[in-house]
């Protein structure tokens, strides 16, 4: 009887052993501070992610994200990062939020060889694939192709000046120096360069200038709710011509808190914003209602946004990517993987997600099309009305 | 620059100007009588136009978690003194019940008046918390103190409000038009407080036992004990007093600037700005330097919106070595 047990315990024991490790994701995401708007659905999305992805396993392993988070933090960040790697071990690292933290990140994970993808936005976090980049893949799209679509509606409508309004931080210089070019190249004369800053309570002086200049058009630069001020200002102005926005604000509480004030508003977006408006044809629209439904079954009826989508391509590229690596590499000889696992994402091809479809090249990090990855959006009626895609 | 845009430069300057020198007289008014730079002050005004707009949207704020616990920590601070310690629970409770009350179909003009009671408990229980268990700190402890609390206060901010702006109704709404500048009407609201709370500080010092009081503490704090005044219950009311003018304002801002959890420190800087430019000992330069920030500000964010805030920190700079001149001469004030 005793005999029986003990080698019941030793089968029981082997057969635990026997099931793989958990394969461990590292993600960093701005969960608090001032980029918490964006990093707060990224961090449910993985939450979300990790429930489904151990219900099926990636190729018989479980799969294991370890979540911190960098309270919008460049340096913050850079320290998650290390743990991440030297304590934990990690195959891959997700994050994060803000472009100045990710561009912090950049040397940590090429130092330690471990694949990065980068959840923000600037195009000089995967740009020049150097030494150090060739580490670094991203998802969102860059302020680059944003500013291609702005300028494009912008000649379709007939604008000749405009004026910009935007952060004086990262994402309002990045904005300026990626439109002001494209806006060039279109032949669209810039009449005022304008900087606030988010937590400004009031941009009185620079919407005078701005009105002043008599622009066709007005670009703000600016992400999540502090872009309805200028806005609202400029109404409140009398300043009647069109107002553009930047792909930043696409999230409910924009239209909540600019009520009226943002109505008729034209922005850039990734396609999920307006993913039940898509024409049949569009190959993120499957995607995006599968990932809206997810998300919403969890989180609650309209809690989604467009950021933690990023969270959910950056997954739809590194799942298969990590299948193919299994095959040839083990995790346990972790330097070897890791660096396989690179070249599986190099590899990734046609990957059709939310925001667009992903293939990457040795030259491109971005992998996302123009046309598939932008279309532009008017507030109507307190809603997202799709007016235009590029396809 | 013609002279509408110079017209609506000066209106925009004046309101900010305005809000910047509530949060000063705040400043002045603690510092003078604890030895407290307020840095949470900012966070005391946004926490109330923030539970306000939870209120109007029916849910439960989490202010009023966190009043409620400071009073009940007070409470077991001042377990020995049975009847006070009773009375704090009791005005838990209280604080608990109005916000149910509120966030279970109270009219807006209740729900305002509700949101203000909510965060009032905060300030004095602030400083028997954190502030009056070191009455001997000197001036750096308390800086760091308050520095911490701030850290506090915001990340509780959001945890409770969420990352995003709100925007509450305002009292007045529509606008009116003085000359050529159009003007939220509002905005005189704000005016009607800014010179209501100044009067009635005046008055308090001036005329009553308690303000007296407050003064002889700011004076001197040992000559004030030996007369029999206790410095800690002056250090509550004055951060009473300063809590109760920050919310107040914080509930008349918001619908023009929008509120949100991070909207409190700026504000209490500039204010801070402007205390430093009175010295943070004179309430008359400090409302005079106030002015001075946001019409700076104002015309600044006109010529040159992306050295706005440098312009007006740097303010600061030839403030400070002239003070520091001055202080020299008579020797150092500190021990």
């Amino acid at each position: 009887m005793k005999r029986w047990f003990f080698l019941l315990v030793a089968a029981l024991g082997l057969a635990l052993s026997q099931q793989p490790a958990p394969l461990k994701i590292g993600v960093v995401v701005s969960a608090t501070g001032p980029a918490a708007s964006l990093g707060i659905p990224e961090k449910n999305t993985f939450l979300l992610l990790e429930e489904e992805a151990n219900k099926r396993g990636v190729a018989g392993h479980r799969v294991q994200f370890i979540i911190l988070d960098d309270a919008s933090d460049t340096t913050q960040a850079v320290r998650s990062t290390r743990k991440l790697i030297q304590e934990d071990g990690v195959l891959a690292i997700i994050g994060t939020t803000t472009t100045p933290a990710s561009l912090g990140m950049i040397d940590v994970v090429a130092e330690a060889k471990v694949p990065m993808i980068s959840l923000a936005a600037s195009k000089a976090i995967i740009a020049p694939v150097d030494a150090k980049r060739t580490w670094v893949f991203k998802t969102p799209q860059t302020e680059e192709l944003m500013a291609r679509a702005i300028v494009a509606d912008m000649k379709e409508r007939g604008v000749k000046s405009v004026a910009y309004i935007g952060f004086n931080d990262a994402y309002g210089e990045g904005w300026w120096t990626f439109f002001s070019q494209e806006a060039k190249e279109g032949g669209i004369n810039v009449v005022a360069s304008e900087r606030y800053a988010r937590t400004d309570t009031s941009v009185t002086g620079q919407i005078l200038k701005i009105i002043a200049a008599r622009p066709d058009a007005v670009l703000v630069g600016a992400s999540g709710t502090p872009a309805v001020l200028p806005q609202r200002t400029l109404n409140e102005r009398g300043y009647k011509g069109l107002i553009y926005q930047t792909h930043g604000v696409a999230n409910p509480d924009f239209l909540r808190v600019g009520g009226k004030d943002v109505e008729g508003t034209l922005l850039p977006a990734g396609p999920i914003l307006v993913a039940e408006q898509l024409p049949a044809g569009f190959p993120s629209k499957r995607p995006s209602l599968d990932y809206i439904t997810r998300y919403e079954t969890k989180f609650g009826i309209g809690s989604y946004s467009t950021f933690g989508a990023h969270a959910y391509d950056a997954w739809l590229i590194l799942r298969p990517a990590l299948e193919r690596a299994l095959k040839n590499a083990s995790p346990d000889n972790l330097a070897a993987f890791r660096a396989a696992l690179r070249d599986e994402l190099e590899a990734t091809k046609n990957v059709v997600a939310s925001h667009g479809v992903f293939s990457f090249s040795k030259e491109d990090h971005l992998g996302l099309r123009f046309q598939d990855t932008a279309v532009m959006v008017q507030v109507q009626n307190g809603r997202w009305k799709l007016v235009r895609t590029f396809r | 620059m013609d002279w509408t845009i110079f017209s609506f430069l000066l209106a925009d300057g004046l309101q900010n100007g305005t809000i910047y020198a509530l949060l000063a007289l705040c400043l002045v008014l603690v510092f003078a009588v604890t030895r407290v730079i307020l840095v949470p002050l900012g966070e005391l005004l946004m926490f109330a136009p923030l539970s306000y707009a939870l209120l109007l949207q029916g849910q439960f704020p989490g202010t009023a978690w966190l009043s409620a616990a400071m009073l009940v920590a007070w409470a077991l601070l001042d377990r020995n003194r049975l009847r006070l310690a009773l009375a704090l629970l009791l005005l838990a409770g209280v604080v608990l019940g109005l916000a149910y009350w509120g966030s279970h179909g109270a009219p807006g003009w209740v729900a305002w008046l509700l949101a203000v009671l909510i965060v009032l408990p905060m300030g004095p229980a602030t400083y028997r918390l954190f502030f009056e268990p070191l009455p001997h700190g000197t001036v750096l402890v308390y800086l760091i103190l308050a520095v911490g609390l701030h850290f506090v206060y915001q990340g509780l901010g959001l945890v409770f409000f969420g990352p995003e702006q709100y925007r509450p109704p305002a009292l007045l709404s529509g606008e009116a038009s003085l000359g050529t500048v159009p003007l939220p009407r509002q905005v005189f609201v704000v005016y009607a407080f800014a010179f209501l709370a100044m009067l009635g500080l005046y008055l308090f010092f001036t005329r009553s036992l308690y303000g007296k009081a407050l003064r002889a503490c700011a004076v001197n704090r040992l000559g004030a004990r030996i007369s029999g005044i206790n410095p800690s219950e002056a250090g509550r009311v004055a951060f009473l007093l300063a809590t109760a003018i920050a919310a107040v304002s914080g509930m008349l801002i918001a619908p023009l600037v929008n509120a949100a959890y991070f909207m409190g420190f700026l504000l209490g800087l500039k204010g801070f700005v402007a205390g430093i430019l009175g010295g943070l000992i004179s309430y008359p330069m400090a409302v005079g330097g106030a002015l001075v920030v946001g019409l700076l500000e104002s015309y600044s964010s006109f010529t040159a919106s992306a050295y706005k805030e440098a312009i007006v920190f740097a303010l600061l700079l030839p403030v400070l070595f002239w003070r520091s001149l001055r202080t020299l001469e008579l020797g150092g004030e500190e021990e």
